[in-house]
């Protein structure tokens, strides 16, 4: 049930992003599945005991390549899907705590959570970046080294043909 | 002659679509990627592109005189790009022509291609309501949330639109997120100042600038990166300082 939730809310939550980064409308739902599956899985490590950062980590990484796949699929940049995807996992909570902190004068706990969000924005872009080049690699050795724009010549030469 | 002419199109069909994807919020390194990528369809070997988020260099070696153009404002309309990505592969796979490809691109720039400003602001305001609940609040306090979510993006929206300086607008929605945060629970229509405050800010990250900058400093892109890091900076700093003015009191 909470499972449920939390999909269905990051879900609404990812797509409603889409809305106000422009997406184009008929990515909209893809979108907003990218986030879900990113978020719940964060959630899941982290109600399981793990580190935020190494959580952060691992669901950039879904992310990603979730977002390489829906990318290669629709033929679009991979950004359209892997920056509303990303949302919901920037450590905001953190920094708005530490920040807290700071105005209350308690330096100490203040400089503590801005490096952990710093620690989880770090997380989090090196759970985006790894995952690009190692889906890239995969796919080009699926693809024999055939790039995605030559693949794209070759469909829509063979729709032109039709 | 004729090729003169016939280079002088290529460069501003390749400089627009530079452009056009620099304002959207493209990465840099993909922006420098799709420019030399339609130089090479146009058989323009020794086309050389320097793109940093304020301006493009562009320059064809010998033949031309190196063009450059200024960017001065940056927003994010992912679908620009992507019809900016349509273009140039048309374009670098032979299937239209190049004033085709310089047609379609001048009807993009002029398009406006954002969603009705009260869709935006709707969204915005399902944003902060749903992130009250994942961020482990009590749906009492979705309805405040809603509701000053909903009013950031709109400040954020109006005020860059008569100011034109990114840093003010942000802080003065961070604020107003902040007072009817602050007011909600005040007359007891919400129960968590801090969860509320932090539904309503959601929509005003910086997710598009975060993910930008490291991704071209991954690809080698330095100053880009840099000052896209900056930016998200900045505008987190404005936001920040935004809702520390309302709790300070």
């Amino acid at each position: 049930m909470d499972i449920l939730q939390n999909l269905l809310i990051s879900f609404i939550a990812t797509s409603c992003f889409g809305i106000v980064f422009n997406v184009p409308i008929k990515t909209i739902p893809w979108c907003g599945m990218v986030g879900s599956i990113g978020w719940t899985t964060n959630y899941l490590l982290i109600k399981n005991g793990l580190n935020a950062v190494h959580a952060s980590l691992v669901g950039a990484f879904i992310v990603a390549i979730v977002a390489y796949i829906f990318a290669r699929q629709f033929r679009m940049p991979m950004i359209i899907f892997s920056v509303s995807g990303v949302i919901p996992l920037v450590p905001g909570g953190m920094a708005y705590n530490a920040m807290r902190s700071m105005l209350e004068n308690d330096y100490v706990a203040g400089v503590e959570g801005i490096v952990r969000a710093l620690m989880t924005s770090g997380a989090l872009a090196m759970g985006l970046v790894f995952a690009e080049v190692l889906m890239q690699l995969l796919f080009r050795s699926f693809t024999k080294g055939r790039t995605s724009i030559e693949s794209f010549i070759k469909n829509k030469k063979a729709t032109k043909a039709k | 002659m004729m090729l003169n002419e016939q280079n002088e199109l290529a460069i501003d069909c390749i400089l627009l679509a530079g452009r056009i994807m620099m304002e959207s919020g493209a990465e840099t390194y993909r922006v420098e990627d799709t420019m030399l990528r339609m130089a090479h369809s146009q058989k323009l070997d020794h086309a050389q592109s320097y793109v940093t988020p304020t301006g493009i260099i562009f320059s064809l070696g010998r033949t031309q005189p190196t063009r450059i153009t200024s960017i001065n404002s940056r927003v994010t309309d992912l679908h620009k790009i992507t019809l900016v990505n349509n273009v140039s592969r048309k374009l670098t796979s032979n299937l239209t022509t190049l004033e085709e490809a310089y047609e379609e691109l001048v009807n993009i720039q002029k398009t406006n291609f954002f969603l009705p400003i009260s869709l935006q602001v709707l969204a915005a305001a399902i944003i902060s309501g749903c992130f009250v609940i994942l961020f482990g609040g009590q749906w009492a306090d979705v309805p405040a949330a809603f509701i000053a979510g909903g009013a950031g993006l709109y400040i954020v929206t109006i005020v860059h639109d008569m100011t034109k300086v990114k840093f003010f607008s942000e802080f003065l929605a961070a604020l107003f997120v902040g007072i009817i945060a602050f007011l909600a629970v005040f007359f007891e229509l919400g129960m968590n100042l801090d969860r509320i405050i932090l539904g309503g800010v959601m929509p005003l990250v910086p997710g598009l600038l975060i993910t930008n900058a490291v991704r071209d400093l991954m690809a080698g892109h330095f100053i880009a990166g840099m000052t896209k890091g900056a930016e998200a900076f900045l505008t987190a700093f404005a936001i920040g300082s935004g809702i520390a003015l309302v709790l300070t009191f």
